[in-house]
C-alpha cells in the first residue's frame, strides 16, 4: 500500500455498479462500501452473496440494484460458492474475472466460517469481502460473533452481550493465505486501493473485512455513519491493516496513529445507544485491551 | 467395451464419458470409491474437469449450485447423512433450475449409525422438485448417468441417479462402456440460456415477493408461487422426456425402451411384486419359484420415482389382482412413501387390486430369498387381514 499510488477523490472512477434508489437504509454503511467496492472491482466482476442486508439492498425481483452478474446462495455457503464461480470461469475459458464474495458478518464470522475455511485451506482463486456491521441487522439486531462485548442486541436485551467480538480477520489469516486486510466504511478511498490490490493478487485467497456503521443497529443519527467510522479507527478499537503473504502493517490512519495519542474509547462508546448498558467496567476493560493491542504494535 | 468392475466405477466412467466440468466431492461411505475413481481420472489428465474436494456436502452442493449458474455442467455424489446436509441446497438448486447430476449411493441414516443399505435418505428427499432414477444394475447405474445430464439440461431440474450402497456400489458386475463418440452424438455440451457473465449481468435467486411484480418495463415477472408452479409443471413434463431421452438413447447405445418400470413376467400376472433398485432383480428368483408352483407372479422395478410416473404404474398395474409393495423406506407414522404412491396411482382405476406394504433390508438387514417368498406368499393368500398396515420382512426380536 505504502508503495502504491493511492486513490483520491479526484482521480476515482465515475463508473457506478451500484444503482441508485436501491433498498439500502439511509445512512447505510454498506451502501458506501458496496458501491466502492464494485468501483475497485470494475465490471468483469461475478458475485457470490448470501442473504444479509446486501440481498435486500440488491433488490426484490423482477429487479436489480446492481450492474453486475450475481448468484444469491444460501447462508452458509458463500465461500463454497465463490470456489463454485471460479471453478467454473475455469472450466469456461473465462478465469480472467474477478470472482467476489460479499458477505455480512454472521454470513463470514458465524454461519459461513466453515466454507470460507475451505475455500482458505484450499487456496481459491477469490476474493471475499466481509462487511462487518456487528450484529444480525437485516433480522432486527440479533448478536453475532463479531458484535463487541456489552453491546444492547434484540437477544441481549438486558445484560448486553457477555463476550468480546470474534477476531476473524485474524482466524482468517491464520490460514495462511495471499492478502487479509481490514477496511472502514468511513474511508472508502483507503477501501478502493485495497480492493484493487487485492483484485491485482489474483490466483490466492484474498480477504477483507470492512467496518460497517449501521444506524439503525448501532443507534446513531443516519448523518454520523463516516464520523462512528472514523471515531472507531481514533480509538484504535478498529484497525487499518494488512497482511500481505504473512506480512503485518498497519494502514492508513491507523499507521498515522502510531505513537500518536488516541481517542479515549468512552467517547466512542457515548456516540451509539447500543452501548447505553455498559459498565465502567467494561469500559475500562475495553481501554486496557486496546491500551494492550497498540503498545504490542509499536514494541 | 465390456469391463467388470463396482457400480461407483459404472458411475465414475459415465461421469467421465458425460464430460463433466466442475466435479464436488466430499467422502462418504459408500459413495467415496466414485469420487476417489474421479480424483484420479481428474489427475490423471483422463478428464479436464475442475475437481474440489469441498469441506463439507453442504459445501459440495454449493460448487455444484454456483458452478452450475455460470454455465459449466456439474456432479457431485453423496449417501445417506451426507444427503441429509445438503438438504437446503438440494431444495436451492431445485428452485434454482440447475441441471446438476448427483449420485446417491443409498445407505439408511443415522441415528443410530449405520452405513449399510437401505432407501430412507433418498425417499426422505422426494419432495424437492428433484428427478429420482433408480438403477437395478451396473448397466443402469453407467447408462443412467450418461442420460441423466441430457435430461436434466432439457428440462432444467436437478437429477438424482440412485444405487444401492454396498448391493451395487461395491459389487462388480459385467457393463457395456459404449466409446466417447457415442455419447458425444448423444449428448451435446452444455449451453444454458441464462448464466453468470458480465457480458449479459443477471441477478440470480433474487428475493421474491408473493405476488407478481411488473419488471422495468412493465411487464408482469411471475411471484414465487407462479414460478414454483411452474418447476411442478415442468417435472410433470419431464415424463414425456425421460420417455424421449430413453429412446434417444436406444438408437445409439441399443439399450433401453422400458424408462419408467422394468417388469419380469408381468404379461398375464395375477399378482406383482412392485419395488425400486436392485431388489427387483432379486425378487425374480421368487417370482420364478413361485410361477413354477403356479402362481401367476412378476415383479416391476420402478426406474422413476419423482417425477412419479402414475399413468404407467397404473397401466402396469391396474389389470392385474394384487400388488405387493416391497420398501427399503417408511414415511414413518404412516406407511411406505412408495406403497402410498402406487395406491394413489392406482385409486382412479376402474378396477383396482388391492396393494401391500412390505418394509425390507432397513439399515442393510439381509433379505433373505425366502422370506420374500414368504411376504409373497402371505400377501397374495390373506388379502383382506394385511390391509394398509406395513408388514416388516426378516424382523428377529
Amino acid at each position: 500500500m505504502d508503495n502504491a499510488k493511492k486513490t483520491t477523490i479526484l482521480n476515482l472512477t465515475d463508473d457506478e455498479l451500484v444503482n441508485p434508489g436501491n433498498r439500502a437504509c439511509s445512512g447505510c454503511g454498506l451502501g458506501i462500501v458496496y458501491r466502492t467496492a464494485l468501483k475497485a472491482l470494475g465490471k468483469d466482476t461475478v458475485l457470490a452473496v448470501p442473504p444479509s442486508c446486501l440481498t435486500v439492498l440488491q433488490g426484490l425481483y423482477p429487479v436489480a440494484a446492481t450492474k453486475l452478474p450475481c448468484v444469491n446462495v444460501t447462508f452458509a455457503s458463500t465461500a463454497a460458492a465463490a470456489t463454485g464461480v471460479r471453478a467454473a470461469m475455469r472450466a469456461t475459458g473465462r478465469d480472467h474475472l474477478n470472482v467476489v464474495a460479499f458477505a455480512g458478518d454472521g454470513g463470514t464470522g458465524d454461519i459461513g466460517i466453515q466454507a470460507l475455511s475451505g475455500a482458505c485451506e484450499r487456496g481459491e482463486d477469490i476474493i471475499y469481502i466481509c462487511y462487518d456491521n456487528e450484529a444480525y441487522m437485516n433480522t432486527g439486531v440479533q448478536r453475532s460473533g463479531t458484535t463487541p462485548k456489552g453491546v444492547m442486541t434484540t437477544t441481549t436485551p438486558i445484560k448486553g452481550k457477555l463476550q468480546h467480538k470474534k477476531d476473524v480477520p485474524s482466524i482468517i489469516a491464520a490460514h495462511g493465505i495471499d492478502y487479509v486486510a481490514t477496511a472502514s466504511a468511513a474511508y472508502p478511498l483507503d477501501l478502493y486501493d485495497k480492493v484493487k490490490k487485492a483484485a491485482a493478487m489474483k490466483g490466492g485467497t484474498r480477504y477483507i473485512h470492512v467496518h460497517t456503521p449501521c444506524p439503525p443497529g448501532w443507534g446513531f443519527d443516519t448523518r454520523y455513519t463516516i464520523k462512528v467510522g472514523k471515531m472507531s479507527v481514533a480509538t484504535g478499537l478498529f484497525d487499518l491493516y494488512e497482511i500481505v503473504n504473512g506480512e503485518f502493517s498497519l494502514t492508513g490512519e491507523s499507521a498515522k496513529r502510531v505513537g500518536k495519542e488516541r481517542t479515549p474509547i468512552a467517547e466512542y462508546f457515548k456516540t451509539q445507544r447500543r452501548f447505553k448498558g455498559l459498565t465502567q467496567e467494561i469500559i475500562d476493560e475495553m481501554q486496557a485491551i486496546i491500551d494492550d493491542k497498540w503498545a504490542a504494535y509499536t514494541a | 467395451m465390456h469391463v467388470i468392475e463396482s457400480g461407483n466405477v459404472a458411475a465414475a466412467t459415465g461421469v467421465k464419458l458425460a464430460r463433466t466440468q466442475v466435479i464436488a466431492a466430499y467422502p462418504i461411505t459408500p459413495q467415496t470409491p466414485l469420487t476417489e475413481k474421479l480424483s484420479e481420472f481428474v489427475e490423471g489428465g483422463e478428464l479436464p474437469a475442475e475437481y474440489i474436494p469441498v469441506e463439507s456436502e453442504h459445501s459440495a452442493m454449493a460448487v455444484c449450485i454456483a458452478s452450475s449458474t455460470a454455465g459449466a455442467r456439474s456432479f457431485t455424489a453423496t449417501s445417506a447423512n451426507g444427503l441429509l446436509y445438503m438438504n437446503e441446497q438440494l431444495h436451492w438448486a431445485a428452485g434454482s433450475r440447475l441441471p446438476i447430476v448427483m449420485c446417491v449411493a443409498n445407505r439408511g441414516v443415522g441415528a443410530p449409525w449405520t452405513v449399510w443399505n437401505d432407501h430412507q435418505d433418498t425417499v426422505s428427499q422426494r419432495d424437492l422438485g428433484w428427478i429420482q432414477l433408480y438403477c437395478a444394475d451396473h448397466q443402469q447405474i453407467h447408462d443412467t448417468v450418461i442420460k441423466a445430464f441430457k435430461l436434466a439440461e432439457t428440462v432444467s431440474i436437478p437429477v438424482m441417479v440412485c444405487y444401492d450402497g454396498y448391493l451395487l456400489s461395491h459389487t462388480y458386475m459385467p457393463f457395456d462402456q459404449p466409446e466417447q463418440e457415442q455419447v458425444d452424438a448423444f449428448l451435446p455440451p452444455f449451453a444454458p440460456e441464462h448464466f453468470l457473465n458480465p457480458e449479459a449481468p443477471r441477478n440470480f435467486n433474487t428475493v421474491t415477493l408473493p405476488d407478481v411484480r411488473p419488471d422495468i418495463h412493465g411487464n408482469t415477472a411471475p411471484g414465487y408461487m407462479e414460478i414454483r408452479k411452474t418447476l411442478h409443471s415442468d417435472l410433470r413434463g419431464a415424463i414425456g422426456e425421460i420417455e424421449k431421452i430413453d429412446g434417444e438413447f436406444g438408437e445409439i447405445f441399443g439399450r433401453g425402451g422400458e424408462p419408467f418400470v422394468e417388469p419380469y413376467r408381468c404379461d398375464d400376472a395375477d399378482y406383482v411384486a412392485f419395488c425400486m433398485g436392485s431388489l427387483s432383480y432379486q425378487v425374480r428368483d421368487v417370482v420364478d419359484a413361485m410361477r413354477e408352483e403356479g402362481t401367476k407372479v412378476g415383479v416391476m422395478g420402478l426406474k422413476v420415482y419423482r417425477p412419479f410416473p402414475d399413468v404407467a404404474v397404473r397401466d402396469a398395474l391396474a389389470k392385474c389382482k394384487g400388488v405387493i409393495v416391497l420398501e427399503k423406506a417408511l414415511s414413518y407414522g404412516n406407511q411406505g412413501a412408495l406403497f402410498a404412491d402406487v395406491k394413489s396411482a392406482l385409486f382412479s382405476a376402474e378396477t383396482r387390486p388391492f396393494v401391500h406394504n412390505y418394509i425390507v433390508g432397513l439399515g442393510g438387514r439381509e433379505i433373505k430369498t425366502e422370506h420374500l417368498y414368504d411376504a409373497l406368499t402371505e400377501s397374495i393368500n390373506n388379502e383382506a387381514a394385511i390391509g394398509d398396515e406395513p408388514q416388516w420382512v426378516g424382523l428377529k426380536m
